[in-house]
């Protein structure tokens, strides 16, 4: 095992570690908005669809890269834009209208 | 690693750093939309960084530019179109959709990253983890879809089962694995793809035998899926974030798989088995037609009950949702609460389609989230009740759970039968999804309003309102 798989091995574990202890916390209430928050969260694969762009020389690489970055670009921004409608909709109080 | 790369990285580590910030501001409501911010920010951080990182290499090529830009530029205005228009009743379609196109995306990482490392030599654990990313994508990459489709009712909610179908799945893990066995021992590109069919075609048989309301497991597992996915694509390209974000996801669908599958006592094994239960839609049956004689009564009567209760516990279940009417019973609540009668609302974790999925339901109908109350929260409080009422939840409130040899015992329950009285809003005596009777209904305390719950929630208000004002 090269010292690089190590350190990302040990990054992953402690990374799923904060995880389960963060998201443990989470109310029941906020379920949803949480799901489609994680949903935007991996959409940070779209750096990874951008890293490749960067080797891509041939019509097969373009394609891939061309979807990879369609499917996480929608992953994040989707994401957020309807976790922040969801969120928005919680409200202490009644409003008043 | 040069001073470049070092603090490229870096950076990267202040955008995960961002994530967990995020999440963990969404630990209450109040400081949620400021976690998704925090989580936004984190997200162009990287996204900048990745930018910075390929004009650096210059390596990028005038078509690669267009592919990125071309492919962002339609991924986030279908992203912004769907956020903005979606129905929240149609929200685990929308999350499901999310998680497949995550998965896919992954997927694709990992097999573009195997054609490249193909010419220069692929090393042994970097085909581990291909393997594990295209194997886990593109199973949540079917599955997801077909879990959506189930949703939106395109495919059929009831567990679609047939001769067969096992067998089909077996030979299909067969090859899935046979080929990743040639792939640890010999590069091969024809291989990887064998992969990533066979994963293909697993994802769909693995989700229609699956029922209708154990979806939202199917969801839980099918984040924690894409979750998994990614943090391998991270392994694959070697880069930090990707490898916290997806550990990140992978917890939270972990997390709320288990949740989700304790809240109706049954295994992840079972589950997934599928099978089980009859899908959404019941087939109607008159009332009274099990042989077992239930209290009928009028809107009127009931609305008597409610208008002279002093603590009313509501307990809105799915078909609530199917009927629309949460904004009825938001209306009515209302009502109540004028006059001086405490209204609160018994969530239990599957009472929609999705972990969560009636709050926000709820939310969008005006409902303060102060109300929403968890099933350990309220379930003490049902003694203190004088009317509980049931709209659209069956399984969930059934005393059968509490006794043994029940298909459904040892699932945990909101404690209706605890109220002084209960009145349940149904438009028929049709089962759940379990298919069973419910003791509940034949209780002595029990009273049936036999009603669509849209219509009898506007019966009830004005009947209220008649009464008390």
């Amino acid at each position: 095992m090269s010292t690089a798989l190590v350190t990302d091995l040990t990054i992953f574990v402690l990374a799923l570690l904060v995880g389960i202890e963060v998201i443990g916390k989470v109310p029941a209430t906020l379920h949803t908005p949480l799901m489609s928050a994680t949903n935007s969260i991996h959409g940070i694969v779209l750096a990874g669809a951008m890293l490749i762009g960067v080797t891509s020389h041939s019509i097969a690489g373009y394609i891939l890269a061309f979807v990879a970055a369609v499917f996480a670009s929608a992953n994040v921004v989707g994401g957020y834009v309807v976790t922040g409608r969801m969120l928005k909709m919680f409200r202490r109080r009644e409003v008043q209208k | 690693m040069t001073s470049f790369d070092t603090s490229m990285q870096l950076v990267y580590v202040l955008a995960a750093a961002c994530f967990v910030i995020g999440l963990h501001l969404m630990n209450s409501p109040a400081t949620a939309r400021r976690g998704n911010q925090v989580s936004t920010a984190g997200m162009v951080i990287a996204g900048i960084a990745t930018l910075v990182l390929l004009i650096h290499s210059g390596t990028v090529t005038a078509t690669g530019w267009a592919v990125l830009i071309v492919g962002g530029a339609i991924g986030s205005a279908i992203g912004m179109y769907t956020a903005r228009t979606v129905q929240m009743t149609a929200m685990p379609q929308l999350v499901s959709m999310f998680n497949a196109v995550g998965g896919g995306a992954a997927a694709l990482v990992a097999i573009y990253g195997y054609i490249h490392l193909e010419n220069t030599g692929v090393q042994g654990t970097t085909t581990v983890f291909t393997l594990l990313d295209v194997l886990i994508g593109a199973v949540t990459f079917s599955g997801s879809i077909i879990a959506a489709g189930k949703l939106q009712g395109v495919v059929p909610g009831q567990p679609l089962l047939f001769r067969g179908g096992r067998l089909v799945t077996l030979a299909l893990t067969v090859v899935a694995i046979g080929a990743a066995i040639f792939l640890l021992t010999t590069a091969s590109l024809p291989a990887l793809l064998i992969v990533a069919l066979a994963a293909l075609a697993f994802g769909v048989m693995m989700v229609l035998p699956i029922g209708g309301a154990d979806m939202p497991v199917v969801i839980s597992l099918l984040n924690a899926f894409t979750g998994t996915a990614v943090a391998m694509a991270g392994f694959v390209i070697g880069n930090w974030a990707l490898i916290v974000a997806g550990a990140l996801v992978g917890a939270s669908g972990g997390i709320l798989t288990k949740l989700m599958a304790d809240a109706m006592n049954r295994s992840l094994t079972n589950i997934i088995m599928g099978g089980f239960g009859t899908g959404d839609s019941q087939p109607l049956a008159g009332p009274g037609d099990s042989g077992q004689q239930v209290r009928s009564i009028a809107a009127d009567d009931a609305a008597i009950q409610l208008a002279y209760a002093s603590k009313v516990i509501i307990v809105p279940g799915y078909g609530l949702a199917a009927a629309q009417a949460q904004h009825g019973v938001a209306e009515l609540a209302k009502t109540l609460e004028e006059h001086g009668i405490e209204v609160s609302y018994a969530i239990h974790p599957v009472a929609g389609r999705m972990p969560g999925h009636m709050n926000v339901l709820l939310a969008e109908a005006n409902v303060p989230y102060p109300q929403l109350m968890e099933m350990d929260e309220i379930n003490p409080e049902f003694a203190r009740t004088d009317v509980a009422l049931v709209i659209g939840a069956n399984d969930v409130t059934n005393p059968a759970a509490r006794r043994t040899g029940s298909p459904i015992s040892g699932m945990p329950i909101l404690d209706v039968d605890q109220a002084r009285s209960i009145i349940v809003i149904k438009r028929s005596m049709g089962h759940g999804y379990a298919g069973l009777d419910n003791e509940l209904y034949i209780d002595p305390k029990t009273s049936m309003y036999f009603a669509d719950a849209k219509k009898a929630m506007a019966e009830l208000t004005a009947a209220v309102k008649t009464l008390v004002g």
